[in-house]
């Protein structure tokens, strides 16, 4: 396990990802203590007599948005939907998966491939336009916009989880064990799982990235999370009429998505690095 | 494209230039005061969209972007004079309307020709009538024509003709009426029933609506999918001082901030989606394009309904409230300042709208007061529908934060149109909807248009688009008996009946009534019309394509 | 192969009849009236359920799935419920503007991968690799519409170097096939690291060298024989990616392509028109993942087709 961290803790860049998902993290658990102002709060002098949004200055550090609320505000709150969507849906996303393709892997016969062509089936449905579709289906809120995003991402990682447990079902400890009797749902958790989880982690990691664009951008097409929760996305979808004249209603978000994204894209793949020397050749 | 059209207009720019100088040289030799002569024919204009033209088949075509250009392709019985909401015959030379007001003989024009060459009858008219009334059809606008006799037989598929209208002879049409109808003169004008050609809609189908033939002022010769649509004129049109303009390219797939950078490059004449909000302080702000903007107010009120039938809005004094917790000034100022604050149904611009009714005035504290009167003294929880496309959510985020203030805490469901529109149609779904994207617009500039489907009992069913579920009998009554006054002697009656009518629904308030959208068009320097009015014509929306003339062709 | 082949068409059809059953069913789970929709606001009753009758959507939903299927095996794709055009009408004029995206998008992602990729392993292990490779992350951690409206304020609004959005012309395309570039670019920057670098360490690359040839050469040639494999694979799956409907980047830009189509449709319930879009990026998907996984295999042996 040290050497892990230690090789983990090589990639500098990593590093400070992990650091950024920290203090994102922190910030918003205590966003009531860091942002300034209520972020739903529509200030009267938060725009212009004409209706305009004001750009940064003293009072509202990065300026305020079409209805005159603090933009700060509203980022760090933000921040709450972008992890806790991001984090949700992709651990549904790898619960479903790893569960499915475990299944499928060890069960195997027409069972698994079954559910493995229930899989090539979703992936061959167009992802964004599923999300759309879901969305339209469901009342979109917090949780309803994690699941759908959820079910829009588990496919890959069903289909990595069968792979390996394909190969571990075949060795033959397992078949020696399946022999002796041993029922089947304690040899995969206690044979099968473990050999399961360095994958499992780097999903886990790698598809947060994937799980917080998503968010934003179902946020930025206004099928995300419900008015007035602040979510980087859907602030950029409300400004975007006004971007030629307040850029920063879109670059601030904007810049913090990418932000997050990037963090945790770096985590999960310095981890990948980690947990498998073996590929470190092509690293 | 535009390559092209700026050659064409550089050409009729040189050779008007130069008629144009003889002209000054003749005139300067006839003196005299210059009669009040219709302005010159010729130049062509760009008109940009964003979305595509979804159909030109008057009988199917509803959206605000077609409405208009159907009417330039087509024609009807009756049409309104040019920037008005009046009445004036169009294909119809004369009408005469019986004493009882049920019968109305039309007398056509003579040599109307379609666009292929035959002359219009009165079979062809009697033709497109029976043809939206055709279930076949699918029709949005069949129910318009309810007073029709034989209505109910053919729209039920029972009958294959309307009984109700003859053909006397090939110019002379009579139709007659189940009940007096004082709006069925509008009807006449609606583009639902304007005059097709048989042979056309037989050979084409249902690609009629891309392959339009009518007798309008302008024909189409050309749409190019997802890139333009071209009109040109017709040079047969009945009336040989319309068009003005010689062509007119519609580009669609334009963004609204694009196109206004292009017009003021010159190379686009009006914007079809009008200005965008970003840009629109600036451009009433700049002084050299201050005054190609033309403000007009449309037939148009944004709303808010109160489910009637669901608590705890089947209370008066809560709705009552409600209107006064709404600070309409504030929402005019986050749409920047493009809408007028309403205080009744109808808008400024319809007949029958009253100019001295005060409404609910805003006042948070007295609204307070008055939910607590209501039995609800610590407010009460709600759910505000809305449309999801922008500046709908932020509408309603307004509003929303209007009502926090006396105590309401209303949760917003932001979703696609069709399912707000669903929800509203349904009885205990949707507690309150901001009708913003939705909004009613007068299909015909008469104020019962404003009352049947949205606030009637008839529209308060399943399915329906009175969201309000609000259903007055007496009112309902007086609205017959406003709609049965066909006499002209009893038109201003009959707009005091309706002006009390809407002036009692306010009473009850199932509406909180927002704001007025205004119009703005803005239009290039190349474009001119006689009066501001064509550019915000209140029913050939957006701009009269018939009349606006090219100033270089002067 | 061939038999291979010939299996993965019969599993591709099933795959495209399950797409159509699914997507079936989740238009009819839209909570909204598509006859409604239609009808508009001053319909009456009767209008609606006549309406309703002719579109036959009074009949329960098996029959109306097999009612389109059996249309759409001889080809007709059905009419947009709101316009009544064609869908296959209407779906073939966006088409173009959807291809033509999709490779300007992958002409980019190959013009800024290739180069950082060789690049990067050049420097391996150095800053210019690291920096490189970070670069190529933050292409891919960036949101579509961020980069989109980015370059369209800097390059479109204040440079004015290209328009404003729209579709006609090249300068037209510039834009949000960057766009696409920049975001998808970073995965090819990777790959054809990877790929250079394992060249790097080949015997033929000490042979080259004993032979005299310039290295440079011989590693470039080598190494990006190596990386086309990988490369296609990719490219496979970007059809089926930007086929699907490149939706955000086409409302961003005003392109109007079948995303767009696609989102409106959704909007309206123009069930036709879900029907055929999706049907349409679906066959790109499955196309588009044949040629990737036929890559795949001839390239690494080790994996198994089928």
């Amino acid at each position: 396990m040290s050497d892990v961290w230690r090789r983990f803790a090589r990639d500098k860049a990593a590093l400070v990802g992990a650091t950024v998902i920290v203090i994102i993290a922190v910030s918003a658990l205590a966003a009531p203590v860091v942002a300034p102002f209520d972020p739903n709060e529509q200030f009267f002098e938060g725009l212009t007599l004409a209706g305009a949004p004001r750009p940064p200055d003293a009072e509202f550090w990065l300026g305020t948005d079409l209805l005159g609320r603090d933009l700060f505000s509203r980022l760090v709150y933000g921040a709450r939907a972008s992890l806790i969507i991001g984090v949700a849906a992709n651990a549904a996303a790898v619960l479903i998966g790893t569960a499915l393709g475990m299944t499928a892997g060890f069960v195997g016969g027409w069972a698994g491939s079954l559910i493995m062509r229930f899989t090539d089936l979703m992936m061959a449905f167009p992802a964004l336009l599923l999300a759309i579709a879901l969305a339209a289906i469901l009342t979109p809120s917090l949780w309803i916009v994690a699941l759908v995003i959820a079910l829009v991402n588990w496919v890959q990682i069903a289909r990595v989880i069968y792979t390996q447990t394909r190969s571990l079902a075949e060795r033959d400890f397992i078949e020696a064990a399946r022999s002796l009797g041993a029922n089947w749902p304690r040899l995969v958790l206690r044979h099968v799982l473990p050999h399961l989880v360095p994958t499992i982690l780097v999903w886990s990691t790698l598809g947060i990235a994937t799980t917080v664009l998503l968010e934003a951008t179902l946020s930025f097409l206004g099928i995300g999370v419900q008015p007035p929760t602040p979510s980087w996305g859907g602030i950029i979808f409300e400004s975007q009429s006004y971007f030629l004249h307040a850029p920063w209603l879109v670059f601030f978000p904007g810049a913090a998505i990418l932000m997050l994204a990037m963090s945790f894209n770096l985590v999960g793949d310095a981890l990948r690095d980690a947990l498998d020397p073996t590929q470190r050749g092509r690293g | 494209m535009i390559f092209w059209g700026n050659e064409y207009r550089e050409e009729t720019m040189r050779k008007t230039l130069l008629a144009g100088a003889a002209a000054l040289a003749l005139s300067l030799v006839v003196v005299g005061p210059a009669a009040d002569a219709a302005p010159q024919h010729g130049g062509q204009m760009v008109v940009t969209y964003k979305d595509d033209v979804s159909t030109l088949d008057p009988a199917i075509g509803y959206d605000w972007q077609n409405w208009s250009m159907i009417k330039s392709l087509f024609d009807g019985l009756m049409d309104y004079e040019p920037g008005t909401t009046v009445l004036k015959p169009d294909l119809a030379e004369s009408y005469t309307i019986s004493d009882d007001g049920l019968t109305y003989t039309f007398k056509l024009r003579e040599g109307v020709t379609f666009h292929n060459g035959r002359e219009m009858t009165a079979d062809d008219v009697k033709y497109s009538l029976e043809r939206v009334v055709d279930p076949a059809t699918q029709s949005p606008g069949q129910g318009f024509f309810w007073s029709i006799k034989g209505f109910d037989d053919m729209a039920s598929g029972n009958a294959s003709e309307l009984s109700g209208v003859t053909v006397i002879d090939p110019y002379t049409l009579q139709i007659e009426l189940s009940q007096p109808d004082a709006t069925f003169l509008h009807v006449m004008a609606i583009n639902f029933s304007f005059v097709v050609p048989k042979e056309v809609v037989e050979e084409y189908g249902a690609d009629f609506g891309t392959h339009p033939v009518g007798t309008g002022a302008f024909r189409m010769t050309d749409w190019t999918l997802g890139q333009h649509v071209i009109f040109e004129r017709n040079p047969d049109y009945y009336d040989a001082d319309l068009p003005r303009l010689d062509r007119i390219e519609f580009q669609v797939g334009q963004e609204p901030s694009v196109a206004l950078l292009r017009l003021q490059r010159g190379e686009v004449d009006i914007l079809g989606d009008g200005i965008p909000p970003a840009q629109f302080l600036e451009v009433m702000g700049n002084d050299e394009w201050m005054d190609n903007v033309i403000e007009g107010g449309q037939l148009h009120t944004g709303y808010i309904t109160m489910n009637t039938h669901m608590a705890p809005f089947d209370n008066k004094q809560v709705r009552q409230a409600v209107n006064m917790a709404i600070n309409k000034d504030r929402i005019v100022q986050i749409v920047n300042g493009r809408a007028v604050p309403a205080n009744q149904p109808l808008p400024p611009a319809m007949p029958g709208y009253d100019p001295n009714y005060e409404g609910y005035a805003y006042d948070p504290d007295a609204a307070k007061a008055l939910l607590a009167e209501a039995g609800f003294p610590d407010g009460f929880e709600t759910e505000l529908y809305v449309m999801n496309t922008d500046p709908n959510p932020r509408i309603a985020q307004a509003i929303q934060q209007d009502l926090a203030v006396i105590g309401v805490n209303a949760e917003i469901k932001s979703l696609a149109q069709s399912t707000v529109i669903a929800a509203g149609g349904e009885e205990d779904q949707a507690p309150m909807i901001w009708s913003g994207g939705m909004a009613w617009i007068a299909d015909f500039p008469d104020p019962s248009n404003f009352y049947g489907p949205i606030l009637g009992c008839g529209g308060a069913v399943p399915g329906g688009w009175n969201w309000a579920w609000y259903c007055n009998e007496e009112l309902d009554a007086m609205a017959a008996e406003a709609d049965g006054m066909t006499g002209e002697d009893q038109a201003d009656a009959r707009l005091e009946k309706w002006r009390l009518i809407f002036i009692s629904i306010m009473d009850d308030a199932p509406w909180v009534p927002v704001f007025n959208e205004q119009r703005f068009t803005m239009h290039s320097d190349a474009i001119a019309g006689e009066t501001d009015e064509i550019f915000v014509d209140p029913v050939h929306i957006p701009v009269h394509y018939d009349y606006v003339y090219s100033t270089a062709a002067q | 192969m061939l038999g291979y082949l010939a299996r993965r068409l019969v599993q591709s059809a099933v795959i495209l009849i399950g797409i159509t059953m699914i997507t079936f069913i989740l238009s009819f789970l839209i909570p909204a009236d598509p006859v409604r929709m239609i009808a508009g606001r001053s319909a009456t009753a009767e209008t609606v359920e006549s309406i309703r009758h002719q579109l036959g959507l009074d009949q329960p939903i098996p029959v109306q799935y097999v009612r389109y299927v059996s249309r759409l095996v001889q080809g007709d794709m059905g009419r947009s419920y709101v316009q009544k055009t064609e869908v296959a009408t209407l779906i073939w004029s966006r088409l173009p503007a959807t291809l033509l995206l999709m490779a300007g998008a992958i002409a980019f992602e190959l013009m800024i991968g290739l180069p950082a990729g060789i690049y990067a392993a050049a420097r391996r292990g150095r800053i210019g690799d690291r920096g490189v490779m970070l670069l190529s992350f933050t292409g891919v951690s960036a949101p579509q519409f961020v980069v989109g409206l980015l370059l369209l304020y800097v390059f479109a609004n204040l440079l004015a170097w290209f328009p404003l959005g729209g579709y006609g012309s090249f300068g037209h395309l510039i834009l949000p096939a960057l766009t696409l570039g920049i975001t998808g670019g970073g995965w090819y920057s990777r790959m054809t690291r990877s790929s250079m670098i394992d060249v790097l360490g080949q015997d033929y690359i000490r042979t080259a060298r004993a032979k005299g040839s310039s290295e440079t050469r011989v590693v470039l040639v080598h190494g990006l024989r190596n990386a086309a494999l990988p490369m296609i694979a990719m490219i496979g799956l970007d059809i089926g990616i930007f086929m699907s409907g490149a939706v955000v980047v086409e409302s961003v830009f005003g392109w109007p392509g079948i995303g767009q189509l696609a989102w409106q449709a959704i909007q309206r319930i123009d069930i036709p028109i879900i029907m055929g879009v999706t049907l349409v990026a679906a066959v790109a998907i499955v196309v588009g993942n044949l040629i990737a996984d036929i890559a795949t295999s001839l390239f690494d042996p080790r994996v198994r087709l089928g």
